[in-house]
């Protein structure tokens, strides 16, 4: 058994215009101490996924069906108290915006000890010893002293430092991580991911980072989720997916990362994905990124919804035209 | 602090000149500073210390040519930016644009000279005025500047929009109707509106998803075509600099602690801090994964600690 397992989650939102499907089936497993990497735009789906798995979706949005099971325990159906003994301690959450996720009028000790006093009682001096112990864990120099201070006496980084030092503090089995490092400069988001791996070691942690990067899941994942439109499209290991990418909306995220050792990349342009995820109101009936997949057009594939399939061991991609397969019968695109 | 190291040969220099300006390349800036006091007291404030934001900086940027400005958070190359415009007024220093110095210029006299010199913001959520349309937008620096008529500025708004990549229907529409990566191209549009030989680009991929920045990175290469734009391009991210960028000045605390040809820079670091932030570069390639942490772990010293 898996430590979670997803099957077929579907999370809906409700507004005047209709009924949009921000999670529309997704399904994926992850074991004990591995990191899922979930990918995708902006609005793909993501982050409402990590949050149906935290039970923290908020009116009008529902988790219409599917299920989560963490441990073998299932997630969807369990009352508001007893979801809040499984976040926190037994999961842990971090999420984008370091400089809004703290509340700036209390101080980070007061922050920091609430989650290990409400979820392991400890005492208001044990805690803080705790506390002091956490912030040490995730580097932050001089942490007795810096106990004390409110949230704008820290830079951003260390203000993620200090939501992740919370995330862990009661040694949950899983992190999820949102965009951890995207409001953050390129050395602090190294520093950062550097230090989830650090702990997700010492602490046999599972974790899903969740991220617009192909980048930084090549950085820290084992398996990788690419997301478009509400729907897994693709699902590899990290060393298959980026040796061999089959969908071509994987293919064109990878294009669109600048690389470092591009040969003349002064002269050179960017693999951009023309247009823009389609509105989840009204997605595409059939494969929901043929509009600006270069590889449509030339089949049914545009009518045929494509079904998430097995193209090789623990490779899973939704595409009629994977990259595999394009190159043994070569499609006549025009 | 290592000694700046510059490789450009003076022969590319003539080569770039700008014929305007007696052989001067377009943008020459010289020992610019730019400290910020810092204050203490109670009822009389008095200057205790500075913060060296923009310490003794030079560098040029010839016609048609990028530099990138790179650098983490606090380096000061936002700073060294906003002085080249003046939108900042530096402590010491020359900023010679077009052979005319624009330190120390008259506030009229200076907004002549901008017209050449624009800017394009980081968030393009804040700087984009939410009650203006999307056309108001656009023209307002040819309103600034007494420009045209109403007719001729909204049909410069609606050729702006299409160079783009937008319908020009769009000049009425709000900020609010666009999405990040669309709303920098207004900016982008708004930046071009007076005709201008050098843009600073602040940061301005780095609030955008990487499929949506890779469009605005093509936009900017497309556009420097086209016009013959010369860029000041301010970055965190080697990467994106790299591609961007002839040449490539690495700030650190204030000073520029390396410059040279951007394949040089990146095939050979001269400077520990430049070693450093190549290695922070997220590479899609998970086989390098260790390799690079180790490499990360070695540089660590170097950068900024938190403080």
């Amino acid at each position: 058994m898996a430590l979670l397992e997803v099957e077929d989650l579907r999370t809906y939102f409700q507004t005047r215009e209709g009924e949009v499907h921000a999670v529309d089936g997704v399904s994926f497993e992850l074991e004990e101490r591995k990191t899922l990497g979930i990918v995708g735009e902006s609005g793909c789906g993501k982050s409402v996924t990590a949050l149906s798995i935290m039970g923290l979706v908020q009116t009008p949005g529902r988790v219409v069906s599917g299920s989560v099971r963490f441990t073998g325990r299932e997630l969807t159906t369990l009352k508001r108290r007893e979801m809040e003994d499984v976040r926190g301690l037994e999961i842990g959450m971090i999420f984008q915006d370091p400089m809004t996720s703290l509340n700036p009028t209390l101080t980070i000790g007061t922050q920091i000890t609430e989650t290990l006093r409400r979820h392991l009682s400890l005492s208001r001096k044990e805690a803080r010893k705790r506390a002091v112990e956490l912030l040490e864990e995730v580097h932050i120099p001089n942490a007795g002293r810096r106990l004390d201070d409110y949230p704008h006496r820290y830079s951003g980084g260390m203000r993620q430092r200090v939501m992740i030092a919370m995330a862990i503090s009661c040694n949950p089995k899983l992190l999820i991580a949102d965009e951890p490092t995207t409001a953050l400069d390129v050395t602090v988001q190294a520093g950062v991911l550097d230090l989830l791996e650090e702990l997700r070691e010492d602490h046999d942690m599972a974790m899903i980072i969740i991220t617009h990067n192909m980048g930084v899941v090549a950085e820290t994942a084992d398996d990788i989720a690419v997301m478009y439109a509400g729907q897994v499209v693709e699902q590899a290991t990290a060393l298959d997916l980026f040796d061999r990418p089959e969908h071509p909306y994987t293919e064109a995220l990878l294009g669109a990362l600048p690389k470092l050792d591009e040969p003349d990349a002064r002269n050179a342009r960017l693999l951009s994905i023309p247009g823009r995820p389609p509105d989840l109101l009204k997605p595409p009936e059939a494969c929901r990124f043929a509009p600006r997949c270069k590889y449509a057009g030339t089949d049914d594939c545009s009518t045929v919804p494509p079904e998430l399939r097995e193209i090789r061991t623990g490779h899973w991609v939704r595409s009629a035209h994977p990259a595999s397969e394009r190159a043994k019968q070569p499609v006549a695109v025009s | 602090m290592s000694e700046q190291v510059d490789v450009r040969s003076d022969l590319e220099a003539a080569a770039h000149a700008d014929p305007g300006s007696n052989g001067e390349p377009l943008l020459v800036v010289k020992n610019l500073k730019k400290y910020f006091p810092i204050k203490q007291g109670v009822l009389i404030d008095r200057t205790v210390d500075y913060v060296r934001a923009v310490d003794d900086v030079s560098f040029e940027v010839h016609a048609g040519e990028t530099l990138g400005l790179v650098g983490e958070s606090g380096s000061g190359k936002s700073t060294a930016g906003y002085c080249v415009l003046q939108l900042l007024k530096p402590t010491s220093g020359s900023v010679r644009f077009r052979g005319q110095e624009l330190t120390g210029l008259a506030h009229n006299k200076l907004r002549d000279v901008r017209r050449e010199l624009q800017i394009v913001f980081q968030d393009p959520y804040a700087s984009l005025n939410p009650r203006m349309t999307v056309g108001d937008i656009i023209a307002e620096p040819l309103v600034v500047n007494h420009l045209g008529t109403r007719q001729t500025r909204r049909k410069t708004a609606e050729q702006l929009l299409d160079v783009v990549g937008f319908s020009p229907d769009f000049v009425n529409r709000y900020p609010h109707e666009f999405s990040g990566g669309q709303r920098q191209r207004i900016g982008i549009a708004r930046a071009l509106a007076l005709n201008p030989r050098l843009i600073v680009c602040d940061e301005p991929v780095s609030a955008l998803d990487v499929s949506i920045q890779a469009q605005i990175l093509n936009l900017l290469k497309d556009l420097q075509h086209e016009f013959q734009l010369s860029y000041l391009f301010i970055a965190h991210d080697l990467a994106v600099v790299k591609g961007m960028s002839d040449r490539i000045a690495v700030m650190n605390l204030g000073k520029i602690v390396e410059q040279g040809p951007a394949d040089e820079v990146y095939g050979r670091p001269q400077v520990e801090y430049t070693q450093a932030l190549l290695a922070a570069v997220p590479v899609a390639d998970p086989r390098q994964m260790r390799i690079r942490r180790e490499e990360r772990r070695k540089h660590k010293h170097v950068l900024a600690e938190p403080v």
